[in-house]
């Protein structure tokens, strides 16, 4: 079983899910807050990569990290090589392309939370940020788990995006996914068998466990607020 | 002192916009904002929070000012230092108690923080409820710890929405009394918005009434509610009796007019309102200021006497109410007793008695 292929996949996921809750967090915030003109605009843009295929995503992000696309050229110019075929190509890759999976969820659980609360929290002298960490993500926990989880999951799980950016470097891109498919094209079908279950496993538990405490935080918040909105 | 002066339009899809237009003065103490709903005193108190802000005017609390179109002055609501105690409370469901009330407080030192949490919790006998969350305890509970965490912050003014609404009469008139033994020494203005008769009667040192964004009345809960000028206001005042006429007669140098009830020949004499002949009136009586005769008085002073026939008697505890036919129909308040010795019953005939100056005169 090709380990490098695995762990490369975990990293990869890890740093996905870590970037887009970090990058998440501002962006759903502002999508389910602010109530500005183009707003439409951004949601669109966010959304988009649920229904591009992830050829067509890969392909421009492949010529914008190209030696003369902009993407490449800024990164030649700080870091002395090509951003297409790295690593580094690759996280960028796939945190577009999981970026909807990480806002959506934010965007639910935030606008979920009752507006009183915040402006509750403002005439209490509590400014924007304060109200943010002490009042709107303690009660977006689920959807902060969700947003993790999913993006985790489908970085774990993506082909497209990463055989148009990445290509298929051992150790470098070649992620589980491609690992697999390099198998069955030479029909080393037991060992495509071996890695391809290791991931089904390893993505049911994952989403298993991290569902169940989901739900239970969930319920737990669920319950509190219910309770307080049904004695008012 | 809190001085409002605002105006602010709003237009909503499908129904005529919302123009709120008020000048208000609100003295330290409990001032109570009275309206029906959709009448603007929850845009009021937004406006002085700085949740709403309005299209033009000055609002000013403590000598400081909060807002002021002129001079572009627009204060967001955390420099106001304003409390609010909204309709739901809105204590956060995830902090504890003492974590709600310490909220407001987090530029204080650890120690004074503490401190102060401490002293309002136990003004507010909720001390012993400090670890529970909001969904642990109570509604009259929540209350109290709600009324404290807007507090502990020493605001300049005070803003209550409708905060005492479902608790039970006694329960209300206690949280009231902590509320201004707290307010004794502190004098600081509170705006009490309420639709509800009770809490008028409870709370009453000053009225405001409110109605389609205007101020339609100041005072005392007596001066503002026992002459109402528009119908919500009758209504909610407890006037059983709401007639429809027109003006017959004016007689100025006795300082009433007659007016005609609708659909029938009854005439009453009503005190003088800006009318003219002709006009369309609705005139407000309470059922209990309507005397009843089992025969044609005699010698009274009271200018109106309605002969009639009753309908039908109901009691309801130690209270009689007799729906009485003149042509149009009066409801009359006796006592158990009244009704026994006058033997009174379905289909007698009676008078009804009615003082000028218990017909008041209200806006359509």
């Amino acid at each position: 079983m090709n380990m490098d292929a695995l762990l490369l996949s975990l990293r990869l996921a890890l740093c996905v899910s870590v970037i887009l809750l970090a990058g998440g967090l501002p962006l759903a915030y502002s999508l389910a807050y602010s109530n500005w003109r183009g707003k439409f605009l951004l949601e669109a843009v966010v959304a988009l990569p649920l229904v591009l295929p992830p050829t067509v995503l890969g392909f421009y992000v492949l010529l914008a990290m190209g030696p003369r696309g902009p993407l490449g050229k800024l990164w030649q110019m700080f870091f002395g090589h090509g951003l297409a075929f790295t690593f580094e190509g690759l996280v960028l890759a796939s945190v577009l392309y999981s970026l909807p999976f990480a806002v959506q969820p934010l965007i639910a659980s935030f606008e979920s939370v009752d507006r009183k609360l915040l402006d509750a929290s403002s005439v209490l002298g509590a400014g924007r940020l304060r109200t943010f960490w002490r009042v709107i993500l303690p009660l977006s926990v689920p959807g902060v788990v969700t947003a993790l989880v999913l993006s985790f999951a489908h970085t774990m799980g993506e082909f497209g995006v990463v055989l148009m950016v990445g290509g298929n470097l051992a150790g470098v891109t070649r992620t589980v996914s491609i690992d697999i498919y390099d198998h069955v094209q030479s029909l080393e079908y037991a060992e495509a068998n071996r890695m391809a279950f290791v991931l089904l496993a390893f993505s049911f538990a994952v989403l298993s466990v991290v569902y169940g405490v989901n739900r239970q935080v969930g319920r737990q918040i669920g319950r509190r607020l219910w309770t307080a909105w049904t004695a008012k | 002192m809190l001085t409002v002066d605002a105006k602010l339009e709003r237009f909503r899809a499908g129904s005529p916009p919302f123009r709120l237009d008020i000048s208000i003065a609100v003295p330290p103490g409990i001032t109570i904002l009275f309206g029906p709903s959709g009448a603007g005193k929850s845009t009021v108190l937004d406006c002085i929070a700085g949740l709403a802000r309005p299209d033009a005017g000055r609002i000013a609390a403590g000598g400081e000012v909060l807002f002021d179109s002129k001079a572009h002055v627009n204060g967001p609501p955390q420099t106001r230092g304003v409390a609010y105690v909204f309709q739901t409370l809105a204590l956060f469901p995830h902090m504890n108690a003492a974590e709600n009330v310490s909220y407001g407080l987090d530029r204080l030192p650890d120690q004074e923080r503490t401190a102060r949490v401490e002293e309002i919790l136990g003004a507010f006998r909720v001390d012993k409820l400090r670890t529970r969350k909001p969904s642990e305890i109570s509604g009259g509970e929540r209350q109290r710890i709600a009324l404290a965490r807007s507090l502990v912050t020493q605001p300049r003014v005070l803003l209550l929405d409708e905060p005492l609404t479902g608790l039970q009469a006694e329960l209300k008139a206690a949280i009231i009394e902590d509320l201004r033994a707290w307010n004794a020494a502190r004098r600081i203005p509170i705006l009490y918005v309420t639709h509800t008769r009770e809490e008028v009667d409870a709370l009453g040192e000053r009225v405001i009434a409110m109605d389609h964004g205007r101020v339609v009345s100041e005072g005392t809960p007596i001066e503002v509610l026992e002459a109402p000028r528009r119908k919500w206001l009758a209504q909610a005042a407890g006037f059983e009796n709401l007639l429809s006429g027109t003006v017959v007669d004016l007689r100025e140098a006795d300082g009433v007019m007659r007016v005609r009830l609708d659909d029938s020949r009854c005439e009453i004499e009503v005190p003088l309102g800006y009318a003219a002949v002709g006009h369309r009136v609705r005139v407000a009586i309470r059922a209990g200021d309507i005397l009843l005769a089992t025969s044609a008085p005699q010698g009274l002073s009271a200018r109106n006497v309605i002969e009639g026939q009753i309908v039908a008697m109901e009691t309801r505890g130690t209270l009689v109410r007799a729906r009485v036919n003149c042509g149009v129909e009066f409801i009359v308040h006796l006592t158990p007793g009244a009704t026994r010795t006058l033997e009174l019953a379905g289909g007698r005939q009676v008078w009804l008695v009615l003082k000028t100056h218990s017909c008041h005169l209200v806006e359509q």
